[in-house]
């Protein structure tokens, strides 16, 4: 807490936590793409023909497509033939068999950022896939997890143990013609967590995948699949961490999640990639599609986000709604700072009858930051008594930053319901007055009107994450004010 | 006795450029509740905002000591944290905050800053449980977000309950009286005489004399275009209600 001594130019000067670097040794691919850089991968991952055809297809049409230019967003162009797309850390042998053999540098890395892997001091009741860089280094619970038939483990094990699950879902939700990133992705990516619950089953804790971003001049291209079966329930929760450094480093993870018949998908993230320094240096791009098909009747997927790192944000947690009663949902709170920029939203796509989705979407923008809401909501023919309500508020700080707000809405049944709010705000000098006469420092102020605004959002968070949220949020906007 | 809480010298003080307050003299000592009448745009208002340190107005003469101190050296949650407490006028709402976490936080900083220790949320409901009897509150507000859709007259009682539990050493109630009704008044005026002790003092600024039916002055203190012209007992405040603004201005005595 702040005493009436500290200035807010102190505050400014608090550096980002996680920023630090990890020196060891690597495995990396030599910079640049072409499909002997594709072939190189999938040989690392030892992985079956099916995968290697895969990327190659994703790598021909990704050649043939542009980078998008609509979002609202600036950066000078991607140099891509200048990235490395695999970096890992080198293993001894044929790498480790279990957590007791990861190098202990990594499980340092990963308890300095708060996740502990080794047995004792794990999270309780939280397993954690660990990602760093490239690869997967560790995932813990697996065993207790396999004894109800969950499967969680990272994409390349699955490639290799659960090779029909994989080639069954890999890109039913996010086809490798999606998009730009989601082509780019598929083609190179190199890990990520891949779930899959039974029929039935209630996952008995959270799921929870740690990215760790290491090495330089690499593009982290990470995958998730979750799969619910029939009845079954999860809750999954993403955290995301880099070094600070002067250069830009791509992100583009692709994230699909499929729910069946009565299945429930509840997916959490607190995205904190190096967002850059205060002049707009350094800091991750976040490019990232994410999507998730109620395929099954009375399923329903979930999304929360609180986003307050990277340099450059661009993605739409959304959800098709195929299934009858089957309910999207996407909670969001969005930060930029400094130089940052957020074009963030989400996409309903209602097809199945009676489908609900609610969105709720807070942006709060402070110094030069531009934050954007974009949003489509799509009632198609077949969906009959289709409800969507939409919220979106921006909260601006300071009056250099922007806030914009692009909201799609396309009907074709009249029987749909649509309803859209949408407020602008700033945190009035009133208010801090106020509370400062009641004794709180600026500082607290800002973040007891900021977490009040986010309040919605935050309560769809699973507890421990939304005590870490709000937390975050005070240190993104230190130095905002003033 | 006559320990002094705030001495405000010739103070000079203006907003955006205009100069409002032009030599104001007032010294307010322990167990004082003191009163300043004026006609609108007499400086009322600026005055309060000076003392609590409202960003915007400039202090361009005088100085203000609080307990000794340099009180316009302190930033406002300093002043706040020392004891000075103000009652907005038009109190502010912010959404989204609950009002009990609010004003605990506010009490926790007064609290660390005296040395004392900081009360959790239990301790915190039960310290405030009288409180909100002594304003008639609704506890319901408690739970509500900070003045958002409270009527009028709740968002003054919802000041002075904040007084109330902050104990501030020296309250200024800035035209706490507009807006309310009667019976909200009576209410108000009631949570701050309980409140008034040997040990603490109040500024009350007001356009009517009304006000002071229910809060007994110990001064009376007439500011017009910056400066007071006249202080008197309660009396003072009477006469001017039955023959106006214009007849003080008018009816200046000479000051030495």
């Amino acid at each position: 807490m702040s005493t009436a001594t500290e200035t807010i130019e102190g505050l400014v000067k608090q550096e980002y936590k996680y920023g630090f670097y990890t020196d060891v040794e690597t495995d990396s691919a030599p910079p640049g793409l072409n499909e002997d850089i594709v072939r190189l991968i999938s040989s690392k991952k030892k992985e079956p023909p099916f995968m290697l055809e895969w990327r190659l297809k994703a790598y021909r049409y990704w050649l043939t497509m542009s980078e998008p230019t609509w979002p609202h967003v600036h950066y000078p162009p991607i140099e891509y033939q200048k990235s490395v797309y695999y970096s890992a850390p080198k293993k001894k042998g044929d790498g480790p068999k279990s957590l007791d053999e990861v190098d202990p540098k990594l499980l340092e890395t990963y308890e300095k950022l708060g996740i502990p892997l080794r047995e004792r001091g794990r999270l309780a009741g939280v397993a954690v896939d660990a990602v760093f860089d490239s690869v997967s280094v560790g995932t813990t619970f697996q065993k207790q997890l396999a004894e109800k038939g969950i499967v969680f483990c990272s994409f390349t094990e699955a490639v290799q143990n659960h090779p029909d699950l994989v080639k069954k879902y890999l890109g039913m939700v996010v086809p490798y013609t999606d998009n730009y990133f989601a082509a780019l992705n598929s083609a190179v990516f190199s890990d990520g967590s891949f779930c899959f619950i039974p029929k039935g089953i209630r996952c008995p804790m959270e799921l929870s995948t740690y990215f760790r971003i290491n090495a330089a001049n690499t593009g982290q291209f990470e995958r998730t699949l979750i799969i619910a079966e029939e009845g079954a329930s999860v809750s999954y929760l993403e955290g995301c961490t880099a070094p600070m450094r002067d250069e830009h480093q791509l992100h583009a993870a692709v994230v699909e999640l499929i729910a069946l018949d009565n299945a429930q998908i509840k997916y959490s993230t607190v995205q904190n990639w190096y967002p850059g320094d205060e002049q707009g240096r350094g800091g991750i791009y976040n490019f990232v599609t994410k999507r998730g098909m109620c395929k099954g009747k009375n399923s329903k997927i979930s999304w929360t986000q609180v986003e307050t790192g990277s340099a450059i944000t661009w993605k739409y947690p959304s959800c098709i709604l195929l299934g009858d009663n089957s309910i999207g949902e996407f909670y969001s709170v969005a930060v930029t700072n400094n130089y940052q920029q957020a074009d963030t939203g989400t996409k309903m796509v209602h097809v199945g009858k009676n489908t609900k989705s609610t969105i709720v979407s807070k942006g709060i923008s402070a110094g030069h930051g531009q934050n954007s809401y974009r949003g489509l909501v799509k009632i198609q023919k077949s969906a009959t008594n289709a409800r969507n309500f939409s919220q979106c508020d921006s909260l601006l700080l300071g009056n250099k930053c922007g806030a914009h707000t692009f909201p799609y809405i396309e009907v074709k049944n009249t029987s749909a319901r649509v309803e859209h709010e949408a407020s602008t705000s700033k945190i009035g000098e009133d208010q801090i007055f106020y509370c400062n006469q009641r004794g709180l420092s600026t500082q607290d102020a800002v973040n007891m009107i900021v977490n009040g605004f986010c309040k919605e959002v935050f309560k769809e968070l699973p507890m421990e994450f939304a005590v870490e949220a709000q937390k975050l949020l005070g240190v993104s906007l230190e130095g905002s004010v003033g | 006795m006559n320990t002094p809480i705030l001495e405000i010298k010739n103070l000079h003080a203006g907003v955006e450029g205009k100069q409002i307050l032009k030599g104001l003299d007032l010294t307010i000592n322990e167990g004082e509740v003191h009163a300043i009448m004026g006609p609108n745009g007499s400086g009322k208002s600026t005055l309060a905002a000076v003392l609590a340190g409202r960003d915007g107005y400039d202090v361009t003469e005088g100085e203000v000591l609080y307990m000794g101190k340099d009180l316009l050296d302190m930033d406002p949650e300093e002043r706040a944290r020392e004891g000075v407490f103000l009652a907005f006028q038009y109190p502010v709402e912010i959404p989204g905050v609950n009002s009990t976490y609010f004003l605990k936080s506010g009490l926790n900083e007064i609290r660390k800053h005296r040395g004392e220790k900081q009360l959790d949320a239990m301790e915190f409901l039960s310290f405030v449980k009288e409180k909100v009897k002594l304003l008639e509150l609704s506890e319901d507000l408690l739970r509500r977000s900070v003045n958002e859709g409270f009527s009028g007259g709740e968002k003054k009682r919802n000041e002075i309950f904040q007084m109330a539990v902050l104990e501030p050493k020296l309250a200024v109630l800035d035209e706490t009286d507009s807006g309310l009704d009667i019976d909200a008044l009576k209410i108000v005026s009631h949570g701050v005489n309980k409140l008034h002790r040997d040990d603490n003092s109040q500024l009350v600024i007001t356009h009517y004399q009304r006000l002071l039916n229910y809060i007994i002055p110990d001064f009376v203190h007439v500011l017009v275009d910056g400066k007071i012209i006249r202080t008197g007992d309660k009396s003072l405040a009477l006469e001017l209600e039955d023959k106006g603004y214009d007849w003080i201005v008018t009816h200046q005595p000479v000051l030495a």
